[in-house]
């Protein structure tokens, strides 16, 4: 049955060709663990993606109840934490896993810089990959206003003061963020909103889609 | 791939009706113990994830994500503390000349030459050798920014106060929060705690503000003493915050001793209260039997 509507589809949209692509291809013995284990240092790229796969899946669940202003904010933050079936796990997940993808992320940094596979003809992803960890550091700091309790608030308030002493565009820049030049409240909640949950994951998927389709096409570096 | 003349399509697409076998590769012939990714190496994979995913759900249960009271933009006195991985960037611009006059040194030069140097590290290291002890100055200034990142997080983290910032970021306890519910702010008391300028730092709910001032609510002072604080001071709160009339002072003495709630009167509170909390607790009982 399935078999048959496989071949429905793929007589229509040929996608064997596109599944070939994803499915086959080969994996080295110096990156498999299962012959050196040594080798579990290649391991830390796909954790940042199976990482990531959970913080955009624990973040759909939260918009279900996090309301994005300065009054509601904290109260459904509460509320998702503290009556809701499960909430706590899915709030634990996320803010683990903003850090857990933070120190997963520095290690695969790590592993690629010190086995040189940043070297020709890898440039491009490498720089890819650096705009990445860019991206990733700005859903942390989006992110950690969310709560709005009083850490959140105050991190915030340092975070924009240091943009702002960014010389010629550090003003702009924090109207930016926050929506207006002196204060830091309703606007710059719904902004750091927007940018966490729409802005900086669009560009994440973005980057991740070519970080993957050059390693794809260029292969996994040799061994040293 | 076939083209040009002679290809069938499929009706009027531009997909060709002659189809690929889906059959995996035969990586017999590659170097070493290569194997396919689908679905060998991947399984083996999953397996991992498996493994992470159940230490993730641990540290998940064992420390559920925590939250402080809600923001409150008023108190000045509060110790910001960003997430730990901007704990460098944060301890870095505490120091001298990374900081005040040279502030651009530090938010901007220092972190923008680093991350400038990683994001162009292909065009700066360009010789062909790999291993990290074949290229010496790559590999170790890599190592000394690792390390000084390290160092900088750990003095950072060394330096803070942290039971200040447990204490500062608290919730208030079921008891506090019921407390807070009973202050009329309909009072004459209120409006004169609330011109006086004491709302700026007990709150103004008289819960307090974290450093700047502790709650009022429950105060060990009579009305006599709150008088005398008010004019003279205690601790670090400075003296002459107090600036009205006698009459006002008794007022607001009065309103403070009684937890900001005057109508149910200092000494007898706690009287009433426990009738209320028997009336409500009988409620309760009540309602469990209906059910």
């Amino acid at each position: 049955m399935l078999q048959k509507i496989y071949e429905w589809v793929d007589e229509r949209l040929d996608i064997t060709p596109m599944w070939r692509d994803v499915a086959d291809h080969e994996v080295p013995e110096h990156v498999n663990p299962a012959h050196h284990f040594s080798a579990f240092v290649y391991c830390f790229g796909g954790l940042t993606f199976f990482i990531t796969v959970i913080q955009i899946l624990s973040g759909m669940f939260l918009t279900m109840y996090y309301v994005p202003d300065i009054v509601n904010a904290y109260e459904s933050v509460k509320y998702l934490q503290g009556e809701v079936a499960f909430g706590t796990i899915v709030r634990g997940m996320h803010h683990w896993g903003a850090s857990l993808v933070i120190v997963m992320m520095f290690l695969h940094t790590l592993r690629v810089f010190f086995t040189g596979a940043y070297k020709r003809p890898r440039e491009l992803n490498w720089v890819v990959g650096v705009l990445i960890f860019f991206v990733m550091l700005g859903l942390g700091f989006t992110g950690y206003l969310l709560p709005w309790d009083m850490k959140a608030y105050f991190a915030t308030v340092v975070g924009l003061q240091i943009a702002e002493s960014v010389p010629v565009i550090g003003g702009l820049a924090k109207t930016l963020l926050a929506g207006d030049p002196e204060i830091i409240g309703a606007q710059t909640l719904t902004r750091f909103f927007a940018i966490h949950v729409f802005f900086l994951p669009g560009a994440l998927l973005g980057l991740m889609a070519a970080h993957f389709i050059m390693i794809r096409r260029q292969g996994i570096s040799g061994p040293l | 791939m076939h083209r040009g003349k002679g290809m069938k399509f499929v009706g009027d697409s531009r997909v060709p009706a002659e189809r690929k076998p889906n059959i995996p590769k035969d990586y017999s012939e590659f170097p070493g113990k290569t194997e396919a990714f689908w679905p060998n190496f991947l399984l083996k994979e999953w397996l991992v994830g498996a493994v992470f995913l159940i230490g993730y759900l641990c540290l998940t249960v064992a420390h559920p994500s925590p939250l402080e009271r809600v923001a409150d933009p008023t108190d000045s006195g509060y110790i910001p503390l960003p997430d730990w991985y901007f704990l460098f960037l944060y301890q870095l611009l505490k120091y001298e000349y990374a900081a005040g006059d040279f502030t651009v040194i530090g938010a901007v030069i220092m972190p923008g030459l680093a991350f400038g140097a990683l994001l162009l590290a292909p065009w700066l290291d360009k010789g062909p050798r790999r291993r990290a002890s074949q290229r010496p100055i790559a590999a170790g200034l890599m190592l000394l920014a690792v390390l000084a990142t390290v160092y900088l997080t750990w003095e950072s983290v060394d330096h803070h106060d942290w039971e200040a910032a447990a204490e500062q970021g608290e919730m208030l306890d079921e008891e506090e929060a019921a407390a807070v519910e009973e202050v009329d702010t309909e009072a004459e008391g209120y409006q004169i705690y609330s011109d006086q300028g004491c709302i700026g730092c007990h709150g103004d709910q008289l819960q307090g503000a974290g450093s700047a001032g502790p709650a009022l609510f429950d105060v060990p002072y009579d009305a006599e003493s709150i008088k005398d604080i008010a004019v003279n001071g205690i601790g670090e709160m400075p003296a002459d915050q107090f600036d009205g009339s006698d009459e006002e002072l008794d007022l607001l003495a009065e309103y403070i001793a009684s937890g900001g709630n005057p109508e149910a009167g200092g000494d007898s509170e706690g009287e009433e209260e426990g009738e209320t909390t028997d009336e409500e607790e009988n409620a309760e009982d009540g309602e469990e039997t209906e059910e």
